[in-house]
C-alpha cells in the first residue's frame, strides 16, 4: 500500500480506537491529551529541539551567537507533552549579537536568546532559512525576510507583519516560555 | 452507458422535486444544460465548458464577433466582487448561460452570465493551521449536474450545479503533510482526476481519478515510482522515493483518441540535485496516464535531476504541427526552463522532436538530437554548500500561466518572462513531516543591460520560428492567453491591472482596460442571445506579488505594491 494510503488506513483506525474508547468511556484522556499537544505554548513551557526523539531541554547555550536559528517545539515541564499537535506552534531560537538587540527585543529575551514563531506572516511556510550576511531570517517560500534583532520586523518581501515573539526566561539552566505568543499566529490565507 | 441513462433521468427529475421541496430555483439554472462527455468533446461553440475550453489545452474560443476592427469598443457589462484577495487564477466557465467561477478562499460562485447576478456561493473553512503556499484556485470542472472543486486542503468536492449544496467530498491527501491543491480538476474518460502541490513539503507526488457519480477513488498513479516500478532506479539512494516530490500543479491535457491524458510534474524534494541523486523520474516532466487503469505510458523528462526548481507545472499542449512537410501529432510544451518544446504523442511513448530556448538560458549547452536529453552545464546547476546563478529564474521563462493556440494563424501564444535569472544557496534539508523540505535559498536577479521583462510571444506552430514578441517594459507577465477566431488574443498579467487585446496575427496592442486589481486570471469567452463576451478574474497575488516585491528590492520605488481584492470582470462590444 502507498505511504498516503498507509497513513489515511491508520488515521482511520486511530479514529474508530478514539471512537470505541468514547463508547466505553476511556475517549476523555486521549483528547485532552490531543488538545494539550495543539495547545500553544504555556508559561512555563520548556524547549525541545524538532525532531530530538530524546525531548531533551533545550538550554541557551544550545543556541549559538549569530547562528542559524534552531527550530523548535514547546514542551510541558509536568507530563513532558510535546506541543507539536499543531503546526503553528512551531517556534525558532536565534542568538543575534548582543550589541544589535533593539531595547524591546532584548526585553523579550533570556540571556540573549529569543524565540519567534516560525510561521511565516505571508503564506505560512516555516522560516527555515538563514542569512548570514547579516544575521537575518529569510522564508525560502517567498522570501520574506526578518530582523531577529528587532522584533523580527519585516525587512524584505512579501509578509506585512512582523513575526509573533515568545518571550523568554532561563529556569535551572533551562530556557522556559515566560509568556505567550505576542500575538495570534495567522497567515495571510486565513 | 446505463450510467448516463440514469443522469439523463436524474435531470429529469430534479427541477421537480426542487420546485416542490426547496426555495425556488433561477430560471436559469431550472434550465441546467448538464455537461456530458460528448460535450465535453465538442462544446457549443458559445460555451466554455472546462478551463482551457477543449481537452487539446488550446485555450481558443471560436466566436469571431469580436474582431481587430471593433475591440475598441469593447466595455464592461458587468463587474462582481468576489469578496476576497490574494491570486485569482480562475477560469470562468460558462454553460448555457451559467457561469461558475472558483476564487482562493476556497470558494465557488454561481452566476448569470449575462447579468452578474449571484445564484449561489459555496464556501469551504480551511483550518488555521492549513499547509497551502499558495492560497489560489485555478477552476473548477463541470460533469453531469455536477460541479467539481478541488478544495485547498486537499480534498475534492462534488457539488450540485443548482443549488450549490455538497454531494459528496472525498480526501485526496493529508494536508498536515504538505499535500495541498490549487488546481481545477479534469473530468475526461468519465472519470475526474487531480493531483497536488506540495514538492516544497516532501510529499511524493500523483494523480488520482475518482468516480464523479461517488467520489469512490478509483485509481492513483505516483509520480515517483517505487523501487521495483519503471523508473525506480533514477531514485538509487534508499528511500528518497518517498519524499521524492513531483507535485502536480496545473490540470491535465487529454487526448480522447489514444484515452491519455498528459499530466505535468513539477520538482523533485529536495530542490538540490546533488541530495538526491539520479534522474529522479518523474520530476520535471510530462506524463502519459491511460485514463482507464491510471497507468503512466509515456514521459518525457525535460531535463534530469532538476535542481532549479523548473517544475514542469504546464501540461503541453495537443497540436499537430507540420516538419519537413509531414504533419506530427504533436505535443508542444512551455516550459519553465525557457525551452519550447516540440514532441510527438502516439498511443504511449512520447517522442522528441526539438527544443528551442525562448528566453535566455544558460543552463542547457546542447541538447541530445534523439532524446532530447539536455547537457548541463555544471557551473549554472545549483548545489550544496554553493551559491549559484542561472537563467531563467526559478520563477522559470514561463510559469503555471497557460498559453494559448489559434488554428486560424498556427501560432502558439506564450506568456512570457525574459531576463529573470536567480542565484540559488543550497544546504543539506532535513525531512520532517508538515515542515518545508527545500534546502535552497533562492533570489532573483535582472540578466545586465536588461530592458523589460514581461513579453508575449507568438511561434507559428510549424515553422518552429517566433513571429512576433509584445514587450511591457515595466512589469512581469503573469497573464494565462486566450486566442479567439475574431483573430484576438487576450491577457493581463502586468502590474499596471490592464487587460489586453493584440492583433493575433501581427502582436499589435489594440486594446486595453485597466481593472481593479492585477489580472492573473484565465480569460474565456463565450456566447449569449448572439452577443459575444469576454471574461476574465482580475485579482493580484501569490507569486505575481512576491516577485514585484522582489523587484522592487532590486529596483526601489519602481514596482510598488497593487491594488489586491478579486473582480470578474465580463466585456462586450459598445
Amino acid at each position: 500500500m502507498p505511504p498516503d494510503n498507509d497513513r489515511l488506513a491508520r488515521r482511520d483506525v486511530l479514529r474508530a480506537g478514539l471512537s470505541l474508547g468514547a463508547q466505553l468511556g476511556l475517549g476523555a484522556g486521549l483528547k485532552a491529551q490531543n488538545n494539550r499537544a495543539a495547545t500553544r505554548p504555556q508559561k512555563g513551557d520548556l524547549l525541545v529541539k524538532t525532531g530530538d526523539a530524546t525531548a531533551t531541554p533545550l538550554t541557551p547555550a544550545d543556541i549559538r551567537l549569530a547562528g542559524r536559528q534552531v527550530m523548535a517545539w514547546a514542551m510541558d515541564p509536568v507530563d513532558k507533552t510535546v506541543r507539536s499537535g499543531s503546526r503553528l506552534n512551531r517556534i525558532l531560537l536565534v542568538r543575534p549579537d548582543p550589541a544589535k538587540l533593539s531595547a524591546a527585543t532584548k526585553a523579550q529575551s533570556a540571556e540573549g536568546v529569543i524565540a519567534y514563531s516560525a510561521i511565516c506572516t505571508h503564506a505560512g511556510c516555516e522560516v527555515t532559512e538563514w542569512v548570514p550576511d547579516g544575521q537575518k531570517l529569510f522564508c525560502p517560500c517567498h522570501e520574506s525576510t526578518f530582523d531577529p534583532a528587532d522584533g523580527a520586523k519585516v525587512i524584505d518581501g512579501p509578509a506585512t507583519r512582523l513575526l509573533p515573539a515568545l518571550p523568554l526566561d532561563v529556569s535551572d539552566g533551562k530556557l522556559i516560555v515566560r509568556e505567550p505568543f505576542t500575538s495570534p499566529i495567522t497567515f495571510e490565507t486565513q | 452507458m446505463k450510467s448516463s441513462l440514469n443522469t439523463v433521468l436524474a435531470w429529469a427529475i430534479v427541477p421537480v422535486i426542487a420546485a416542490t421541496a426547496q426555495a425556488p430555483v433561477p430560471l436559469v439554472l431550472q434550465n441546467y444544460k448538464g455537461v456530458t462527455s460528448e460535450r465535453l468533446a465538442k462544446p457549443e461553440d458559445g460555451d466554455w465548458l472546462m478551463i482551457r475550453r477543449t481537452w487539446d489545452g488550446w485555450g481558443y474560443s471560436p466566436l469571431e464577433k469580436i474582431t481587430p476592427a471593433n475591440v475598441t469598443r469593447l466595455q464592461p457589462a458587468w463587474i462582481f466582487s468576489t469578496g476576497v484577495s490574494s491570486g485569482h487564477e480562475s477560469a470562468p466557465l460558462v454553460n448555457n448561460g451559467v457561469m461558475f467561477v472558483s476564487t482562493p478562499g476556497n470558494q465557488v460562485i454561481a452566476l448569470d452570465a449575462k447579468t452578474g447576478t449571484l445564484l449561489w456561493r459555496y464556501r469551504r473553512p480551511l483550518a488555521a493551521d492549513v499547509v497551502l503556499m499558495h492560497p489560489t484556485s485555478r477552476g473548477v470542472a463541470l460533469y453531469g449536474d455536477k460541479v467539481f472543486f478541488a478544495s485547498a486542503d486537499a480534498v475534492l468536492v462534488a457539488l450540485d450545479a443548482k443549488t450549490g449544496k455538497e454531494v459528496w467530498t472525498s480526501k485526496v491527501a493529508v494536508n498536515k503533510d504538505g499535500y495541498y491543491i490549487s488546481l481545477a480538476p479534469l473530468v475526461a474518460g468519465g472519470k475526474v482526476m487531480i493531483g497536488t502541490s506540495g514538492g516544497e513539503w516532501g510529499i511524493r507526488g500523483f494523480v488520482a481519478a475518482f468516480d464523479p457519480e461517488t467520489g469512490r477513488e478509483l485509481w492513483r498513479t505516483f509520480t515517483i515510482p517505487a523501487p521495483g516500478e519503471p523508473g525506480s532506479e533514477t531514485w538509487p539512494k534508499g528511500d528518497q522515493w518517498k519524499t521524492g516530490g513531483g507535485p502536480i500543479w496545473v490540470t491535465g491535457n487529454y487526448d480522447p483518441e489514444a484515452n491519455l491524458a498528459y499530466w505535468g510534474v513539477g520538482n523533485g524534494g529536495p530542490w538540490i540535485g546533488d541530495q538526491r541523486p539520479g534522474d529522479n523520474l518523474y520530476t520535471a516532466s510530462t506524463i502519459a496516464i491511460d485514463v482507464s487503469t491510471g497507468k503512466i505510458k509515456g514521459f518525457h523528462q525535460y531535463h534530469p535531476n532538476d535542481s532549479w526548481d523548473w517544475d514542469e507545472v504546464s501540461p503541453p499542449l495537443l497540436i499537430d504541427y507540420k516538419r519537413q512537410g509531414r504533419t506530427i501529432k504533436g505535443l508542444i510544451d512551455v516550459a519553465r526552463d525557457g525551452y519550447l518544446w516540440f514532441l510527438e504523442r502516439t498511443d504511449g511513448q512520447i517522442n522528441f522532436v526539438e527544443g528551442t530556448p525562448f528566453v535566455k538560458q544558460n543552463v542547457f549547452t546542447r541538447l541530445d538530437p534523439k532524446t532530447g536529453r539536455p547537457d548541463i552545464d555544471p557551473a549554472h546547476k545549483p548545489q550544496t554548500g554553493k551559491t549559484t546563478s542561472f537563467c531563467p529564474s526559478l520563477w522559470g521563462g514561463k510559469n503555471w500561466p497557460p498559453a494559448a493556440f489559434s488554428p486560424k494563424t498556427r501560432m502558439i501564444y506564450i506568456p512570457a518572462n525574459e531576463n529573470l535569472c536567480a542565484t540559488s544557496t543550497g544546504r543539506e534539508a532535513d525531512y520532517e513531516p508538515g515542515q518545508i523540505y527545500m534546502g535552497a535559498q533562492s533570489s532573483m536577479t535582472v540578466a545586465p543591460g536588461a530592458d523589460h521583462i514581461g513579453e508575449v510571444q507568438a511561434w507559428n506552430v510549424d515553422t518552429g520560428k517566433r513571429v512576433w514578441t509584445h514587450s511591457y517594459a515595466e512589469s512581469m507577465n503573469w497573464g494565462p492567453v486566450l486566442a479567439t477566431a475574431g483573430g484576438l488574443v487576450f491577457s493581463g498579467g502586468t502590474n499596471d491591472r490592464k487587460f489586453h487585446a493584440f492583433d493575433a496575427s501581427t502582436g499589435k496592442l489594440l486594446w486595453e482596460f485597466p481593472t481593479n486589481s492585477g489580472i492573473l486570471g484565465q480569460p474565456v469567452s463565450f456566447m449569449m442571445d448572439g452577443r459575444q463576451y469576454i471574461a476574465v478574474e482580475s485579482g493580484w497575488g501569490v507569486d505575481s506579488r512576491s516577485l514585484q516585491a522582489n523587484l522592487n528590492r532590486l529596483f526601489p520605488g519602481k514596482y510598488p505594491e497593487i491594488p489586491e481584492g478579486g473582480a470578474i470582470w465580463v466585456f462586450e462590444l459598445k
